[in-house]
């Protein structure tokens, strides 16, 4: 029984020490695209850096960006008839001949201290030849991946009026082999699947990640001591610390929007109830006394109500509760299943996991207009996670009896597929915007 | 070393005993031979009706040796056709108060993960409210639920749901 927790507890220790990089890639596909995409050219970059160029491109990854939004059409490098580099080396004649709308150009060089990489870009309009954005984005040494997809970012404002979030994370968890050697990951990877980073491993169960505000931390779920508890850790360091480990369910950890109270299911009581923690104190409020299963609670973005998933009413329905306690109130007026909410950052969505018989779909719930939108197709889609700037929802789904995650644009018109190249994919969380 | 010598002498001995026994039984011809008795001496079976006996817990015909309950969807109802079994291991509990018994609450794929977090912990309650009202103490007995998470099949359908949804009565201390 000691060598046992021992062995354990070394296996946790190794697995913590080498955060491997996962071996497996994330490939994306459009499912379905959009028909009124915006035509772009992403001019390749000139490189005038004092380093060696990547293997990957910068334009390739703005392009790529851009097209999974969905919103746009960016032109393939191979049918630019020229490759102008400045304002002064465009023909817009040709571009608009090649029925392009808009243009991006630039270079990448090596800052005056020497460290890193500067984009020095612009956008025109073809049409009026007007210039948009004219930039210099500068990034570290290796982070250049980071600076193609900020550089989407203020393209994507630009052209749309709403923020980007290509530079964000998404977490998520993935299981892979079976029986005594299944084995369990968080893994951390950049918001187009890019870059995929272990940051826990344990062959017990893991689930439920949740960002910190701040997109440093990550509170998630593990059954490494043989129950569920909740760890809270840092992504960087890879430090952590125990939230919360009493006796029966530990679950479903969601960060404040001010990073300092965390709200999670226990069941201490014999019943699954809402709790609302302080991080840095301690102190436990107990939200919600019921005999129905309350979970899945979750923040709204200005932080004056907690969203949790309720069955008070026979099957499960969202509910929501100021985080001071009083009375919860149901949101989800409609369906006989809607569960695990996540709130769009106006505040005024709420995607769930929405049943009915044994198909399970995502869908909004618009709270103004008390309908809701149905935005998937599968037949188990669940655990649904907004972009941060609520253009796209993350979500994950089944091929074949296989997990991958998904993620659809607000509106349902553009649905894209990302594939882990073995294992079971689940439960992804969309990181918010890391300044 | 002694004491191998010894139990060679006693099995000698033995021997010897059951020659000299069954030598003047062989004498009258034609009579017939009595049935031979078992030179092994074993304990009775165990009554398969005995919950509070422990070679039960291997014994097909005794509940003791079931240890898993299924439940419907969407419940935490103990069905009739389960209770004897729970109600079989709440006597071995009751009997044996070193026992120690974590009720593994399991539910199928269909739900979230965290509601179905709950609902394992709900079935696991049940089996335990059960247990306890027979005699089984509170100290006795753990819930552990591991909701969708530990499925023992993976096929989308009701057959492999069914298997899914169930409580396992797993004894840490017999």
């Amino acid at each position: 029984m000691v060598t046992d927790n021992v062995k354990k507890l070394l296996i946790l220790m190794v697995t913590l020490l080498v955060a491997h990089t996962a071996q497996a890639q994330l490939q994306i596909e459009i499912i379905s695209g959009n028909a009124s995409a915006l035509p772009i050219a992403i001019v390749p970059f000139q490189w005038e850096d004092a380093s060696s160029p990547p293997a990957t491109s910068v334009e390739e990854i703005i392009s790529g960006d851009l097209y999974r939004s969905g919103l746009f059409d960016p032109m393939d490098t191979a049918d630019m008839l020229e490759r102008p580099v400045d304002e002064e080396s465009i023909r817009f004649g040709t571009w608009r001949l090649l029925k392009v709308d808009y243009i991006v150009v630039g270079s990448i060089r090596t800052p005056a201290d020497g460290r890193g990489h500067e984009l020095v870009y612009q956008l025109f309009d073809v049409h009026t030849q007007e210039r948009l954005l004219s930039q210099i984005t500068t990034v570290g040494p290796g982070d250049l991946r980071y600076g193609a997809h900020r550089v989407s970012d203020a393209i994507y404002k630009t052209l749309t009026g709403v923020p980007g979030a290509f530079a964000t994370r998404i977490a998520y968890i993935t299981a892979t082999g079976l029986g005594e050697d299944l084995r369990y990951e968080l893994v951390v990877s950049d918001a187009d699947g890019f870059g995929p980073q272990s940051v826990v491993g344990s062959p017990e169960p893991l689930l439920s990640p949740a960002w910190s505000p701040d997109g440093k931390k990550l509170a998630y779920v593990s059954f490494e001591k043989g129950n569920s508890a909740i760890y809270m850790q840092d992504v960087a360091t890879g430090s952590r610390e125990l939230i919360s480990g009493g006796k029966g369910i530990n679950g479903a950890p969601s960060f404040s929007p001010d990073g300092r109270n965390m709200a999670m299911t226990l069941s201490r009581t014999g019943n699954p109830e809402i709790y609302v923690r302080n991080i840095a104190t301690g102190r436990l409020t107990q939200l919600t006394q019921h005999w129905a299963i309350d979970t899945e609670p979750v923040w709204a973005p200005d932080g004056k109500y907690i969203y949790f998933t309720s069955d008070r009413g026979g099957k499960p329905q969202i509910y929501r509760i100021p985080p001071t306690g009083g009375k919860a109130e149901r949101v989800t007026l409609e369906g006989e299943y809607n569960a695990r909410a996540s709130i769009a950052p106006d505040g005024r969505r709420i995607a769930v996991a929405h049943g009915r018989g044994n198909e399970y779909r995502i869908a909004i719930w618009d709270i103004d207009s008390e309908r809701f939108t149905v935005l998937t197709p599968g037949v188990l889609d669940e655990s649904p996670s907004f972009a941060p700037n609520g253009s796209m929802v993350l979500y994950a789904t089944r091929e074949g009896t296989r997990g991958v995650l998904s993620a659809v644009s607000a509106d349902g018109s553009v649905r894209q597929r990302l594939i882990l190249s073995e294992g079971d994919v689940r439960e992804p969380a969309w990181s918010p915007v890391i300044r | 070393m002694k004491t191998v010598w010894r139990l060679t002498l006693a099995m000698i001995i033995a021997l010897a005993l059951t020659a000299c026994q069954t030598t003047p039984e062989a004498a009258p011809e034609p009579a017939p031979e009595p049935e031979p008795a078992p030179v092994v001496e074993t304990a009775p079976a165990a009554d398969p009706h005995d919950f509070t006996d422990s070679r039960n817990f291997d014994n097909p015909e005794s509940l003791l040796s079931k240890r898993v309950i299924y439940f419907d969807f969407d419940k935490s109802t103990v069905r009739p056709e389960f209770r004897a079994i729970v109600s079989a291991h709440a006597a071995y509990a009751a009997a044996h108060s070193s026992a120690r018994v974590t009720l593994e609450g399991h539910a199928d794929e269909r739900g979230t993960r965290e509601y179905t977090l709950g609902l394992g912990e709900r079935r696991g309650n049940a089996v335990m409210g059960l247990m306890s009202a027979q005699g089984a103490r509170g100290s006795q007995l753990v819930v552990v639920s591991y909701g969708e998470e530990r499925p023992t099949c993976r096929v989308s359908d009701e057959d492999c749901w069914s298997q899914n949804r169930r409580v396992e009565i797993v004894y840490t201390a017999r």
